[in-house]
């Protein structure tokens, strides 16, 4: 890692020279909502100006870069009794702006379901290979809980990652790449003054967090949980809309598709986003449907962000962005559904099997 | 037709409509692009928007519009005698439609209001399975081409044909868009069965329903959702008749 500061102008002529020529996107303002507040996605830019860099936090994650909602796996193509299949990893270079330490956070996690496990993805290989990511620090919103997962700052995963210390910004530059781009603008060593700075940017970040969700112990917990009825009394709120895992930056569930061509010559195979939440996705051939409530959905959604799967190490993988109860209708959320369960256990220490049957 | 070493027979298509706009034969008639490779696929038996031929052999019968009139339940009774599989086609074959818009008011006024009081047989609307058995149903105002052309590849190959059972909000989320309930508007999106690609609330449009509820819908929390954001009830009950779609909901409320 090298580290250098630049200053916002300076900053801004980078960012714009690299946008210009490149397939870019970055936070911008797409919406103001009924309260007033401004709404915000990654979007293509093609000028700096088009960056909102003082912006909060997108609506939807950066997941959809790594793993689109809608991906060809393969196509084929029939001849008489015979077929060929065709499979192409197109990912052209890409810039991803902006991003968040809790969303590259995300994307490392990715990294590691996708890459480090027996079959890596090839798809999601080529993308991840040939995006080349900005990290950006911010205070914390008042629902912000990644400092409670630990994942408020990040070392790895990013290209260039910018730290806001006043009138310029403080670089972490961990690529070859980001240095020679970097390199043809005017960026500084950082002065004793600069590195002061950048630890009471870090401590004031640290210091801002408003919401904590208690973490410790959590996978232990949920196995003790399994059959706790706080799961339906949510799972009763539930719409099953899918929202919070489409959001979601490291959600990664999909379904595959096989779709005929029209003229029946061929036919391609597609893989597309799925959620837990969905009332179909336990459903197998036959019709039978493993989870038809939607309080056994909603727990295993919390399963695999809070206890974690083999799959992913048992690790767990939420980054405690809270994009899921934001984009929540039914207004349920990491925190209250786990403070909840909490609450349920404390408040009953000294009886041992109220537990509800299993149905 | 040959697929993959199997012998394929083209299936023979009737087209029928009832009380409606026909906007959805017309989704079949007009995209241009697939209709030589989606002519190819069946036999078009019966189809006055695309042919002036007219014969009598059909195996599936696509139904479109809703019942309004006496003589149209004995055509549509002869057509499910005929057919080997009857399809619901559009809205107001699934559900009634914006046609049943008009049940809400007395017979009388409505063709007053329509007709000058000119002497109409009518009657209030009824979706197709009010009447014959349905095998199929296409929901759609109108029907996504692509969803046709799928289900039709579906029956001529044999193999499964299904529509999706999560709600809009799933295809919704993927376009980024802003969610209306954000923006201060009741849109439907959270019940409504997707596979519309969410083209009305990309628009920027509430999501009326007109593809029907999704599988096993939470009414309860949808309401619950209304009442949250301090949104009117009686202009959910609006968008929920405005395609009788959800009739099931609406009688239990009240
Ligand atoms: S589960 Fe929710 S809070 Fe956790 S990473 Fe996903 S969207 Fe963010
Ligand atoms: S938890 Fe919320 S966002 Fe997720 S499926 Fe249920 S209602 Fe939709
Ligand atoms: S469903 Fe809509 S488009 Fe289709 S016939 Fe009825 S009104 Fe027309
Ligand atoms: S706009 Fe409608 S369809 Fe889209 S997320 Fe909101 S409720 Fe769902
Ligand atoms: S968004 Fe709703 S009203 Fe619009 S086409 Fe889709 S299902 Fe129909």
């Amino acid at each position: 890692m090298i580290y250098k500061v630049i200053s916002k102008p300076e900053f801004k002529a980078f960012i714009d020279a690299i946008v210009r020529v490149n397939n870019a996107y970055g936070p911008c303002q797409v919406e103001i909502d009924a309260k007033g507040k401004p709404i915000y996605q990654f979007k293509p830019v093609k000028s700096a100006d088009e960056i909102s860099f003082d912006y909060t936090v997108t609506h939807s994650s950066a997941k959809h870069f790594f793993l689109p909602f809608r991906d060809e796996l393969s196509s084929f193509t029939f001849t008489d009794g015979n077929w060929e299949q065709e499979v192409r990893y197109d990912a052209p270079p890409t810039i991803l702006i902006g991003l968040r330490p809790c969303d590259i956070n995300a994307i490392n996690i990715l990294d590691d379901v996708m890459l480090h496990g027996p079959y890596p993805s090839p798809y999601y290989l080529a993308r991840r290979k040939n995006t080349f990511i900005i990290g950006m620090d911010h205070l914390p919103l008042p629902d912000c809980f990644c400092k409670s997962m630990n994942r408020h700052t990040v070392n790895h995963g990013f290209n260039l990652f910018c730290s806001d210390i006043g009138d310029r910004y403080y670089l972490s530059i961990n690529s070859a790449n980001a240095f020679s781009f970097l390199k043809e603008f005017k960026i500084e060593e950082p002065s004793y003054e600069d590195n002061c700075n950048l630890i009471e940017r870090r401590k004031s970040i640290k210091n801002s967090f408003e919401t904590n969700v208690e973490v410790t112990g959590l996978p232990v917990f949920l196995d003790i949980e399994f059959d706790s009825p706080i799961w339906q009394k949510w799972g009763d709120k539930c719409l099953s809309c899918g929202s919070c895992a489409m959001v979601c930056p490291t959600c990664y569930c999909y379904s595959v598709e096989e779709k005929f061509d029209i003229d029946l010559k061929g036919s391609s195979r597609q893989n597309h986003l799925y959620s837990c939440n969905l009332v179909d996705f336990a459903q197998v051939a036959g019709g039978h449907n493993f989870r038809p409530r939607n309080g056994d959905r909603l727990k295993y959604r919390y399963y695999h962000h809070y206890r974690g799967f083999a799959a992913n190490d048992n690790q767990q993988i939420c980054v405690g962005c809270n994009r899921c109860g934001r984009a929540c209708l039914a207004n349920i959320n990491p925190k209250d559904v786990i403070n909840d369960l909490r609450l349920e256990r404390e408040s009953c220490t000294t009886c041992v099997s109220t537990s509800p049957e299993k149905t | 037709m040959n697929h993959l070493g199997f012998k394929l027979d083209k299936v023979k298509v009737g087209s029928f409509d009832f009380t409606c706009c026909e906007g959805c034969q017309l989704q079949l008639a007009n995209k241009e692009s697939t209709l030589p490779e989606f002519l190819g696929l069946i036999d078009i038996r019966n189809f006055r928007e695309i042919s002036s031929e007219r014969h009598d052999d059909y195996d599936i019968a696509l139904v479109e519009g809703s019942i309004t009139r006496s003589d149209e339940i004995e055509r549509l009774k002869a057509i499910r005698a005929q057919a080997k599989v009857l399809v619901a086609f559009g809205t107001c074959a699934c559900f009634g439609g914006v046609n049943s818009l008009k049940n809400r008011i007395p017979q009388e006024e409505a063709i007053r209001e329509v007709y000058d009081g000119k002497k109409i047989e009518t009657m209030p609307s009824m979706k197709i399975s009010d009447i014959v058995e349905v095998d199929l149903s296409i929901p759609g105002c109108p029907v996504s081409k692509d969803e046709v052309e799928r289900i039709m590849v579906g029956i001529v190959t044999r193999s499964a044909v299904s529509l999706p059972k999560y709600p809009v909000c799933v295809e919704c989320k993927q376009k980024l868009n802003t969610c209306l309930f954000d923006l201060g508007e009741i849109c439907l999106g959270p019940i409504t069965r997707a596979g519309c690609d969410a083209v009305c609330p990309t628009g920027k449009t509430a999501c009326l329903g007109c593809r029907g509820p999704a599988e096993d819908i939470n009414f309860p929390s949808f309401e619950e959702l209304v009442l949250d954001r301090k949104l009117s009830i009686s202009d959910m009950k609006e968008k929920l008749g405005f395609y009788n779609g959800f009739g099931d909901y609406l009688d239990h409320e009240s």
